[in-house]
Protein backbone atom coordinates (compact mmCIF):
# COMPACT_ATOMS: atom_id res chain seq x y z
CA UNK A 1 0.00 0.00 0.00
CA UNK A 2 2.91 2.38 0.56
CA UNK A 3 4.90 1.85 -2.62
CA UNK A 4 4.09 5.44 -3.64
CA UNK A 5 6.65 6.65 -1.12
CA UNK A 6 9.40 5.33 -3.38
CA UNK A 7 7.93 6.98 -6.40
CA UNK A 8 9.61 10.30 -7.32
CA UNK A 9 6.71 11.59 -9.40
CA UNK A 10 4.27 10.68 -6.66
CA UNK A 11 6.25 12.54 -3.99
CA UNK A 12 6.38 15.54 -6.34
CA UNK A 13 2.66 15.36 -6.98
CA UNK A 14 1.93 15.02 -3.27
CA UNK A 15 4.02 18.05 -2.30
CA UNK A 16 2.42 20.06 -5.10
CA UNK A 17 -1.05 18.84 -4.14
CA UNK A 18 -0.73 19.66 -0.46
CA UNK A 19 0.67 23.13 -1.16
CA UNK A 20 -2.01 23.95 -3.74
CA UNK A 21 -4.72 22.45 -1.53
CA UNK A 22 -3.64 24.63 1.39
CA UNK A 23 -3.34 27.76 -0.74
CA UNK A 24 -6.63 27.32 -2.61
CA UNK A 25 -8.46 26.72 0.68
CA UNK A 26 -6.87 29.83 2.18
CA UNK A 27 -8.21 32.01 -0.65
CA UNK A 28 -11.39 29.94 -0.53
CA UNK A 29 -12.32 31.40 2.88
CA UNK A 30 -12.60 34.85 1.29
CA UNK A 31 -14.40 33.44 -1.74
CA UNK A 32 -16.99 31.71 0.48
CA UNK A 33 -17.62 34.69 2.75
CA UNK A 34 -17.79 37.07 -0.22
CA UNK A 35 -20.19 34.72 -2.04
CA UNK A 36 -17.88 34.63 -5.03
CA UNK A 37 -17.71 30.90 -5.76
CA UNK A 38 -18.67 31.67 -9.34
CA UNK A 39 -15.39 33.59 -9.62
CA UNK A 40 -13.43 30.35 -9.12
CA UNK A 41 -15.37 28.72 -11.91
CA UNK A 42 -14.99 31.76 -14.16
CA UNK A 43 -11.23 31.96 -13.66
CA UNK A 44 -10.84 28.20 -14.26
CA UNK A 45 -12.59 28.59 -17.60
CA UNK A 46 -10.46 31.64 -18.37
CA UNK A 47 -7.46 29.38 -17.73
CA UNK A 48 -8.89 26.97 -20.30
CA UNK A 49 -8.60 29.75 -22.89
CA UNK A 50 -5.00 30.33 -21.83
CA UNK A 51 -4.10 26.63 -21.92
CA UNK A 52 -5.65 26.24 -25.38
CA UNK A 53 -3.60 29.21 -26.59
CA UNK A 54 -0.45 27.62 -25.14
CA UNK A 55 -1.19 24.32 -26.90
CA UNK A 56 -1.72 26.22 -30.15
CA UNK A 57 1.57 28.08 -29.74
CA UNK A 58 3.27 24.90 -28.44
CA UNK A 59 4.39 26.62 -25.26
CA UNK A 60 4.34 25.44 -21.64
CA UNK A 61 0.65 25.86 -20.65
CA UNK A 62 1.45 27.41 -17.26
CA UNK A 63 3.51 30.25 -18.73
CA UNK A 64 0.72 31.27 -21.10
CA UNK A 65 -2.25 30.43 -18.89
CA UNK A 66 -1.01 32.40 -15.86
CA UNK A 67 -0.76 35.79 -17.64
CA UNK A 68 -3.96 35.08 -19.59
CA UNK A 69 -5.95 34.23 -16.44
CA UNK A 70 -4.44 37.10 -14.43
CA UNK A 71 -5.51 39.45 -17.21
CA UNK A 72 -9.06 38.09 -17.09
CA UNK A 73 -9.10 38.35 -13.26
CA UNK A 74 -8.09 42.01 -13.46
CA UNK A 75 -10.64 42.66 -16.20
CA UNK A 76 -13.43 41.06 -14.16
CA UNK A 77 -12.59 43.20 -11.14
CA UNK A 78 -12.33 46.32 -13.29
CA UNK A 79 -15.77 45.78 -14.85
CA UNK A 80 -17.25 44.99 -11.43
CA UNK A 81 -15.88 48.10 -9.74
CA UNK A 82 -16.08 50.63 -12.60
CA UNK A 83 -19.45 49.80 -14.13
CA UNK A 84 -22.96 49.25 -12.81
CA UNK A 85 -22.71 45.51 -13.62
CA UNK A 86 -22.67 42.99 -10.78
CA UNK A 87 -19.72 40.67 -10.17
CA UNK A 88 -21.49 37.54 -11.43
CA UNK A 89 -22.43 39.30 -14.67
CA UNK A 90 -18.84 40.42 -15.26
CA UNK A 91 -17.63 36.87 -14.51
CA UNK A 92 -20.25 35.39 -16.84
CA UNK A 93 -19.11 37.54 -19.77
CA UNK A 94 -15.40 36.74 -19.38
CA UNK A 95 -16.15 33.08 -18.66
CA UNK A 96 -17.95 32.68 -21.98
CA UNK A 97 -15.46 34.70 -24.02
CA UNK A 98 -12.52 32.71 -22.63
CA UNK A 99 -14.14 29.35 -23.38
CA UNK A 100 -15.07 30.55 -26.88
CA UNK A 101 -11.48 31.62 -27.50
CA UNK A 102 -10.22 28.32 -26.10
CA UNK A 103 -12.45 26.30 -28.42
CA UNK A 104 -11.31 28.35 -31.42
CA UNK A 105 -7.64 27.99 -30.45
CA UNK A 106 -8.04 24.21 -30.16
CA UNK A 107 -9.83 23.97 -33.49
CA UNK A 108 -7.02 25.88 -35.18
CA UNK A 109 -4.48 23.39 -33.90
CA UNK A 110 -3.48 20.49 -36.12
CA UNK A 111 -3.56 16.98 -34.69
CA UNK A 112 -5.21 15.57 -31.60
CA UNK A 113 -6.88 17.53 -28.82
CA UNK A 114 -6.46 14.69 -26.36
CA UNK A 115 -3.97 16.57 -24.13
CA UNK A 116 -6.45 19.40 -23.71
CA UNK A 117 -8.89 16.95 -22.10
CA UNK A 118 -6.50 16.01 -19.32
CA UNK A 119 -6.92 19.62 -18.16
CA UNK A 120 -10.67 19.17 -17.86
CA UNK A 121 -10.42 16.44 -15.22
CA UNK A 122 -6.88 16.69 -13.88
CA UNK A 123 -4.14 14.13 -13.58
CA UNK A 124 -1.37 13.65 -11.04
CA UNK A 125 0.86 12.24 -13.75
CA UNK A 126 0.94 15.67 -15.31
CA UNK A 127 2.88 17.44 -12.54
CA UNK A 128 6.35 18.31 -13.84
CA UNK A 129 9.33 19.59 -11.88
CA UNK A 130 8.73 23.06 -13.37
CA UNK A 131 5.12 22.94 -12.11
CA UNK A 132 6.32 22.07 -8.63
CA UNK A 133 8.72 25.03 -8.58
CA UNK A 134 5.98 27.41 -9.69
CA UNK A 135 3.70 26.00 -7.01
CA UNK A 136 6.39 26.44 -4.34
CA UNK A 137 6.89 30.01 -5.55
CA UNK A 138 3.22 30.99 -5.35
CA UNK A 139 2.92 29.24 -2.00
CA UNK A 140 5.77 31.39 -0.68
CA UNK A 141 4.08 34.48 -2.19
CA UNK A 142 0.90 33.60 -0.31
CA UNK A 143 2.85 32.97 2.88
CA UNK A 144 4.83 36.22 2.81
CA UNK A 145 1.80 38.39 2.04
CA UNK A 146 -0.32 36.63 4.67
CA UNK A 147 0.56 38.81 7.69
CA UNK A 148 -0.22 41.98 5.75
CA UNK A 149 -3.14 40.94 3.57
CA UNK A 150 -5.16 38.45 5.62
CA UNK A 151 -6.43 41.09 8.05
CA UNK A 152 -7.15 43.58 5.25
CA UNK A 153 -9.03 41.07 3.14
CA UNK A 154 -10.93 39.77 6.17
CA UNK A 155 -12.02 43.25 7.22
CA UNK A 156 -13.16 44.16 3.69
CA UNK A 157 -14.96 40.81 3.49
CA UNK A 158 -16.88 41.62 6.65
CA UNK A 159 -17.78 45.17 5.63
CA UNK A 160 -16.20 46.95 2.72
CA UNK A 161 -17.46 50.35 3.76
CA UNK A 162 -16.06 50.20 7.29
CA UNK A 163 -12.74 49.01 5.89
CA UNK A 164 -12.65 51.96 3.48
CA UNK A 165 -13.61 54.33 6.28
CA UNK A 166 -10.60 53.00 8.23
CA UNK A 167 -8.33 53.92 5.29
CA UNK A 168 -7.70 50.42 3.98
CA UNK A 169 -6.92 50.27 0.24
CA UNK A 170 -9.85 47.98 -0.45
CA UNK A 171 -9.71 48.38 -4.25
CA UNK A 172 -6.00 47.53 -4.46
CA UNK A 173 -6.50 44.57 -2.11
CA UNK A 174 -9.39 43.28 -4.25
CA UNK A 175 -7.19 43.31 -7.35
CA UNK A 176 -4.47 41.47 -5.41
CA UNK A 177 -6.94 38.84 -4.22
CA UNK A 178 -8.21 38.28 -7.78
CA UNK A 179 -4.67 37.99 -9.13
CA UNK A 180 -3.49 35.58 -6.41
CA UNK A 181 -6.61 33.53 -6.94
CA UNK A 182 -6.05 33.41 -10.71
CA UNK A 183 -2.46 32.17 -10.28
CA UNK A 184 -3.51 29.56 -7.71
CA UNK A 185 -6.29 28.28 -9.95
CA UNK A 186 -3.97 27.86 -12.92
CA UNK A 187 -1.48 26.01 -10.70
CA UNK A 188 -4.23 23.71 -9.42
CA UNK A 189 -5.73 22.91 -12.81
CA UNK A 190 -3.34 20.10 -13.73
CA UNK A 191 -4.31 18.17 -10.61
CA UNK A 192 -7.94 19.08 -10.14
CA UNK A 193 -9.17 19.87 -13.62
CA UNK A 194 -11.10 22.88 -14.87
CA UNK A 195 -14.50 21.36 -14.17
CA UNK A 196 -13.89 20.83 -10.47
CA UNK A 197 -11.80 23.87 -9.48
CA UNK A 198 -14.71 25.91 -8.16
CA UNK A 199 -15.65 23.12 -5.74
CA UNK A 200 -12.00 22.61 -4.81
CA UNK A 201 -11.85 26.26 -3.68
CA UNK A 202 -15.15 26.27 -1.83
CA UNK A 203 -15.69 22.93 -0.02
CA UNK A 204 -12.86 23.15 2.58
CA UNK A 205 -13.79 26.74 3.42
CA UNK A 206 -17.47 25.83 3.66
CA UNK A 207 -16.63 22.91 6.00
CA UNK A 208 -14.42 25.21 8.07
CA UNK A 209 -17.21 27.77 8.32
CA UNK A 210 -19.42 25.13 9.94
CA UNK A 211 -16.77 24.47 12.60
CA UNK A 212 -15.49 27.97 13.37
CA UNK A 213 -16.62 30.73 15.71
CA UNK A 214 -14.14 33.23 14.27
CA UNK A 215 -12.70 34.03 10.86
CA UNK A 216 -9.20 33.21 12.10
CA UNK A 217 -10.22 29.66 12.98
CA UNK A 218 -12.19 29.36 9.76
CA UNK A 219 -8.98 30.15 7.86
CA UNK A 220 -6.90 27.68 9.91
CA UNK A 221 -9.43 24.84 9.56
CA UNK A 222 -9.91 25.54 5.87
CA UNK A 223 -6.18 25.35 5.15
CA UNK A 224 -5.80 22.14 7.20
CA UNK A 225 -8.81 20.50 5.52
CA UNK A 226 -7.64 21.65 2.08
CA UNK A 227 -4.17 20.19 2.58
CA UNK A 228 -5.45 16.98 4.20
CA UNK A 229 -8.03 16.29 1.48
CA UNK A 230 -5.49 16.99 -1.27
CA UNK A 231 -3.08 14.51 0.38
CA UNK A 232 -5.63 11.78 0.95
CA UNK A 233 -7.22 12.37 -2.44
CA UNK A 234 -3.92 11.98 -4.27
CA UNK A 235 -2.95 8.85 -2.38
CA UNK A 236 -6.42 7.46 -3.06
CA UNK A 237 -6.13 8.40 -6.71
CA UNK A 238 -2.80 6.55 -6.96
CA UNK A 239 -3.86 3.46 -5.04
CA UNK A 240 -7.24 3.05 -6.69
CA UNK A 241 -6.20 4.35 -10.11
CA UNK A 242 -8.85 7.06 -10.14
CA UNK A 243 -8.69 10.59 -11.61
CA UNK A 244 -6.99 12.84 -9.04
CA UNK A 245 -9.34 15.84 -9.19
CA UNK A 246 -12.48 13.82 -8.59
CA UNK A 247 -10.86 11.83 -5.78
CA UNK A 248 -9.68 14.99 -3.99
CA UNK A 249 -13.16 16.52 -4.26
CA UNK A 250 -14.72 13.36 -2.79
CA UNK A 251 -12.27 13.51 0.14
CA UNK A 252 -13.26 17.15 0.66
CA UNK A 253 -16.89 16.08 0.54
CA UNK A 254 -16.29 13.50 3.30
CA UNK A 255 -14.81 16.24 5.51
CA UNK A 256 -17.75 18.48 4.61
CA UNK A 257 -20.22 15.76 5.60
CA UNK A 258 -18.47 15.27 8.94
CA UNK A 259 -18.44 19.03 9.57
CA UNK A 260 -22.13 19.18 8.74
CA UNK A 261 -22.93 16.34 11.15
CA UNK A 262 -20.81 17.88 13.88
CA UNK A 263 -22.44 21.30 13.50
CA UNK A 264 -25.93 19.77 13.58
CA UNK A 265 -25.00 17.69 16.60
CA UNK A 266 -23.70 20.75 18.40
CA UNK A 267 -27.11 22.26 17.53
CA UNK A 268 -25.97 25.80 18.17
CA UNK A 269 -24.63 27.39 14.97
CA UNK A 270 -21.33 29.22 15.24
CA UNK B 1 -15.13 71.03 13.32
CA UNK B 2 -17.16 70.34 10.16
CA UNK B 3 -17.60 73.12 7.61
CA UNK B 4 -19.47 72.55 4.36
CA UNK B 5 -19.37 75.31 1.73
CA UNK B 6 -21.64 74.87 -1.30
CA UNK B 7 -20.97 71.15 -1.06
CA UNK B 8 -22.23 69.35 -4.18
CA UNK B 9 -21.94 65.61 -4.72
CA UNK B 10 -22.72 63.96 -8.02
CA UNK B 11 -23.33 60.18 -7.96
CA UNK B 12 -23.37 58.99 -11.57
CA UNK B 13 -25.99 61.18 -13.25
CA UNK B 14 -27.81 61.95 -10.02
CA UNK B 15 -27.09 64.99 -7.89
CA UNK B 16 -27.18 63.57 -4.38
CA UNK B 17 -26.27 66.80 -2.63
CA UNK B 18 -26.54 70.31 -4.02
CA UNK B 19 -25.08 73.47 -2.51
CA UNK B 20 -25.00 72.36 1.11
CA UNK B 21 -23.49 74.85 3.53
CA UNK B 22 -23.30 74.51 7.29
CA UNK B 23 -20.82 74.76 10.14
CA UNK B 24 -20.73 72.84 13.41
CA UNK B 25 -18.21 72.93 16.24
CA UNK B 26 -16.74 70.67 18.84
CA UNK B 27 -19.38 69.43 21.25
CA UNK B 28 -22.24 70.06 18.81
CA UNK B 29 -24.86 67.44 18.07
CA UNK B 30 -26.16 67.62 14.50
CA UNK B 31 -29.28 65.71 13.46
CA UNK B 32 -29.66 65.24 9.71
CA UNK B 33 -33.26 64.74 8.61
CA UNK B 34 -34.79 64.21 5.21
CA UNK B 35 -36.65 61.82 2.93
CA UNK B 36 -35.23 58.64 1.40
CA UNK B 37 -32.72 59.48 -1.30
CA UNK B 38 -32.39 62.96 0.19
CA UNK B 39 -28.62 62.63 0.46
CA UNK B 40 -28.31 61.93 4.19
CA UNK B 41 -26.09 58.88 3.90
CA UNK B 42 -24.16 60.57 1.09
CA UNK B 43 -23.34 63.37 3.49
CA UNK B 44 -22.01 60.88 6.07
CA UNK B 45 -19.92 59.13 3.42
CA UNK B 46 -18.52 62.50 2.34
CA UNK B 47 -17.49 63.26 5.92
CA UNK B 48 -15.87 59.81 6.12
CA UNK B 49 -13.95 60.59 2.94
CA UNK B 50 -15.54 57.72 1.00
CA UNK B 51 -17.02 60.13 -1.57
CA UNK B 52 -15.34 63.27 -2.89
CA UNK B 53 -17.28 66.47 -3.54
CA UNK B 54 -17.95 67.35 -7.19
CA UNK B 55 -17.78 71.01 -6.30
CA UNK B 56 -17.72 73.14 -3.20
CA UNK B 57 -15.84 71.95 -0.14
CA UNK B 58 -16.16 69.98 3.03
CA UNK B 59 -13.58 70.92 5.64
CA UNK B 60 -12.91 68.86 8.75
CA UNK B 61 -10.92 69.78 11.84
CA UNK B 62 -9.79 73.12 13.17
CA UNK B 63 -6.59 75.07 13.78
CA UNK B 64 -5.78 73.05 16.90
CA UNK B 65 -6.94 69.82 15.30
CA UNK B 66 -5.81 69.49 11.69
CA UNK B 67 -7.54 66.95 9.46
CA UNK B 68 -4.80 64.30 9.64
CA UNK B 69 -4.89 64.16 13.45
CA UNK B 70 -8.66 63.88 13.50
CA UNK B 71 -10.26 60.63 14.58
CA UNK B 72 -13.71 59.81 13.22
CA UNK B 73 -15.93 57.10 14.69
CA UNK B 74 -18.64 55.62 12.49
CA UNK B 75 -21.68 53.51 13.35
CA UNK B 76 -23.16 52.16 10.09
CA UNK B 77 -26.70 50.95 9.54
CA UNK B 78 -26.69 47.45 10.98
CA UNK B 79 -29.37 46.17 8.64
CA UNK B 80 -26.98 46.30 5.69
CA UNK B 81 -24.34 44.12 7.35
CA UNK B 82 -23.36 40.56 6.60
CA UNK B 83 -24.28 38.55 9.68
CA UNK B 84 -22.94 35.27 8.31
CA UNK B 85 -19.34 36.38 8.83
CA UNK B 86 -17.82 34.31 11.67
CA UNK B 87 -16.85 36.89 14.28
CA UNK B 88 -17.15 37.64 17.96
CA UNK B 89 -18.18 41.11 19.08
CA UNK B 90 -14.79 41.85 20.61
CA UNK B 91 -13.04 41.17 17.30
CA UNK B 92 -15.24 43.70 15.56
CA UNK B 93 -14.41 46.27 18.25
CA UNK B 94 -10.69 45.48 17.97
CA UNK B 95 -10.62 46.36 14.24
CA UNK B 96 -10.74 49.95 15.40
CA UNK B 97 -7.57 49.47 17.49
CA UNK B 98 -5.46 47.60 14.94
CA UNK B 99 -6.90 48.90 11.66
CA UNK B 100 -7.58 45.48 10.14
CA UNK B 101 -9.24 42.23 11.11
CA UNK B 102 -7.57 40.66 14.20
CA UNK B 103 -6.28 37.09 14.19
CA UNK B 104 -5.36 36.87 17.85
CA UNK B 105 -5.92 39.71 20.30
CA UNK B 106 -2.93 40.85 22.33
CA UNK B 107 -3.54 41.45 26.02
CA UNK B 108 -3.40 45.21 25.52
CA UNK B 109 -5.79 45.30 22.55
CA UNK B 110 -8.11 42.96 24.39
CA UNK B 111 -8.27 45.35 27.33
CA UNK B 112 -8.87 48.41 25.16
CA UNK B 113 -11.69 46.64 23.33
CA UNK B 114 -13.25 45.36 26.57
CA UNK B 115 -13.15 48.85 28.08
CA UNK B 116 -15.03 50.27 25.09
CA UNK B 117 -17.63 47.49 25.24
CA UNK B 118 -18.02 48.11 28.95
CA UNK B 119 -18.57 51.82 28.37
CA UNK B 120 -21.56 51.18 26.12
CA UNK B 121 -22.92 48.48 28.44
CA UNK B 122 -22.08 45.58 26.13
CA UNK B 123 -19.23 43.84 27.98
CA UNK B 124 -21.39 40.72 28.33
CA UNK B 125 -21.56 40.44 24.53
CA UNK B 126 -17.78 40.33 24.02
CA UNK B 127 -17.51 36.65 23.10
CA UNK B 128 -20.88 36.26 21.46
CA UNK B 129 -21.04 35.58 17.76
CA UNK B 130 -22.30 38.66 15.90
CA UNK B 131 -24.81 36.33 14.28
CA UNK B 132 -26.58 35.85 17.60
CA UNK B 133 -26.91 39.56 18.42
CA UNK B 134 -30.09 41.56 18.02
CA UNK B 135 -29.98 44.68 15.86
CA UNK B 136 -29.70 46.87 18.93
CA UNK B 137 -26.92 44.79 20.46
CA UNK B 138 -24.92 44.87 17.25
CA UNK B 139 -25.38 48.62 17.04
CA UNK B 140 -24.02 48.91 20.56
CA UNK B 141 -20.97 46.86 19.57
CA UNK B 142 -20.44 49.20 16.62
CA UNK B 143 -20.74 52.14 18.98
CA UNK B 144 -18.06 50.61 21.22
CA UNK B 145 -15.93 50.25 18.10
CA UNK B 146 -16.56 53.87 17.14
CA UNK B 147 -15.64 55.42 20.50
CA UNK B 148 -12.24 53.70 20.72
CA UNK B 149 -9.39 56.20 20.66
CA UNK B 150 -11.72 59.02 21.75
CA UNK B 151 -12.97 60.24 18.37
CA UNK B 152 -13.41 63.95 17.69
CA UNK B 153 -16.30 63.25 15.37
CA UNK B 154 -18.88 60.48 15.78
CA UNK B 155 -21.15 59.60 12.86
CA UNK B 156 -24.27 57.45 13.28
CA UNK B 157 -26.44 56.28 10.39
CA UNK B 158 -30.03 55.70 11.57
CA UNK B 159 -29.11 54.23 14.95
CA UNK B 160 -32.75 53.92 15.97
CA UNK B 161 -33.54 51.47 13.16
CA UNK B 162 -32.05 48.46 14.96
CA UNK B 163 -32.89 49.34 18.52
CA UNK B 164 -35.90 48.71 20.69
CA UNK B 165 -37.45 51.64 22.54
CA UNK B 166 -35.64 51.20 25.87
CA UNK B 167 -32.35 50.72 24.05
CA UNK B 168 -32.89 53.97 22.19
CA UNK B 169 -33.24 55.90 25.44
CA UNK B 170 -29.93 54.44 26.72
CA UNK B 171 -28.23 55.23 23.44
CA UNK B 172 -29.18 58.90 23.58
CA UNK B 173 -28.11 59.20 27.21
CA UNK B 174 -24.72 57.91 26.13
CA UNK B 175 -24.55 60.28 23.17
CA UNK B 176 -25.51 63.19 25.44
CA UNK B 177 -22.56 62.34 27.71
CA UNK B 178 -20.22 62.12 24.75
CA UNK B 179 -21.03 65.51 23.31
CA UNK B 180 -21.45 67.45 26.54
CA UNK B 181 -18.61 65.92 28.63
CA UNK B 182 -16.14 64.64 26.04
CA UNK B 183 -16.95 67.45 23.56
CA UNK B 184 -17.38 64.96 20.74
CA UNK B 185 -18.95 66.40 17.61
CA UNK B 186 -21.87 64.09 16.81
CA UNK B 187 -23.61 63.78 13.44
CA UNK B 188 -26.63 61.52 13.35
CA UNK B 189 -28.82 60.61 10.41
CA UNK B 190 -32.25 59.90 11.79
CA UNK B 191 -35.93 59.61 11.06
CA UNK B 192 -36.82 60.42 14.63
CA UNK B 193 -38.08 63.99 14.94
CA UNK B 194 -38.17 63.80 18.73
CA UNK B 195 -34.48 62.98 18.86
CA UNK B 196 -33.69 65.93 16.64
CA UNK B 197 -35.81 68.19 18.79
CA UNK B 198 -34.69 67.06 22.24
CA UNK B 199 -31.06 66.03 21.82
CA UNK B 200 -29.60 67.88 18.86
CA UNK B 201 -27.96 71.28 19.12
CA UNK B 202 -28.32 71.69 15.35
CA UNK B 203 -30.62 70.30 12.69
CA UNK B 204 -29.93 69.96 8.97
CA UNK B 205 -32.92 69.34 6.71
CA UNK B 206 -31.94 67.76 3.41
CA UNK B 207 -33.83 66.99 0.28
CA UNK B 208 -30.83 66.83 -2.04
CA UNK B 209 -30.84 70.56 -1.52
CA UNK B 210 -30.54 72.22 1.85
CA UNK B 211 -33.96 73.13 3.19
CA UNK B 212 -32.84 74.41 6.53
CA UNK B 213 -30.05 74.49 9.07
CA UNK B 214 -29.94 75.84 12.58
CA UNK B 215 -31.04 75.24 16.14
CA UNK B 216 -33.86 72.70 16.26
CA UNK B 217 -36.49 75.11 17.54
CA UNK B 218 -35.73 77.42 14.62
CA UNK B 219 -34.99 74.95 11.82
CA UNK B 220 -37.84 72.56 12.55
CA UNK B 221 -40.65 74.79 11.36
CA UNK B 222 -43.65 73.25 9.69
CA UNK B 223 -42.93 74.91 6.37
CA UNK B 224 -39.32 73.69 6.40
CA UNK B 225 -40.50 70.16 7.12
CA UNK B 226 -43.05 70.37 4.33
CA UNK B 227 -40.36 71.56 1.95
CA UNK B 228 -38.11 68.71 3.00
CA UNK B 229 -40.63 65.95 2.56
CA UNK B 230 -42.65 67.12 -0.41
CA UNK B 231 -45.09 69.60 -1.75
CA UNK B 232 -46.91 72.00 0.47
CA UNK B 233 -50.47 70.92 1.09
CA UNK B 234 -49.85 67.29 0.21
CA UNK B 235 -52.09 65.28 2.48
CA UNK B 236 -49.84 62.24 3.11
CA UNK B 237 -46.88 64.39 3.99
CA UNK B 238 -48.88 66.26 6.60
CA UNK B 239 -49.84 62.95 8.19
CA UNK B 240 -46.24 61.80 8.22
CA UNK B 241 -45.17 64.94 10.02
CA UNK B 242 -47.81 64.73 12.69
CA UNK B 243 -46.82 61.15 13.53
CA UNK B 244 -43.34 62.48 14.41
CA UNK B 245 -41.53 59.40 13.16
CA UNK B 246 -41.96 58.22 9.60
CA UNK B 247 -41.14 54.54 9.55
CA UNK B 248 -39.54 54.41 6.13
CA UNK B 249 -35.82 53.84 5.73
CA UNK B 250 -33.04 55.38 3.79
CA UNK B 251 -31.19 53.26 1.29
CA UNK B 252 -29.13 55.81 -0.55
Amino acid sequence: MTEWIQNAFMIRALVAGVLVGALASYYGTFIVQRRLSFLGSGLAHAAFGGIALALLLQQDPLFVAIPFTVFVAIAINWVRSKTILAADTAIGVFFAVSVALGVIFLSMRKGTTYDAFSYLFGSILAISMADLWIIILIFLMGLTTLPRLWGNWAFATFDEESARADDLSVSRDDYLLNVMLAITIVAAIKMVGILLIAAFLVIPAASARLLSPTFFWMTVFSVVLGAASAFSGMVGSYELDLPSGATIILCQAIFFGLALLWSRWRAEPV
Amino acid sequence: MIVAKNLTVQLGDRTALQNISFKIDQGNFLAVLGPNGGGKSTLLKSILGLISPSSGSLGLGSEDLPRRTLKIGYVPQVKSLDRTFPAQSIELVATSVIGRWPHRLSHKNHNISMAALDKVGAAHLAYQSIRSLSGGELQRVFLARAIIGDPHILLLDEPESGIDVSGTADLYTLLEDLHTDAKVCIVIVTHDWDVAFHHATHVLLLNSQQIGFGRPEIALTESAIRNTFGHVGHKHETLAISSHSPTDHDHD
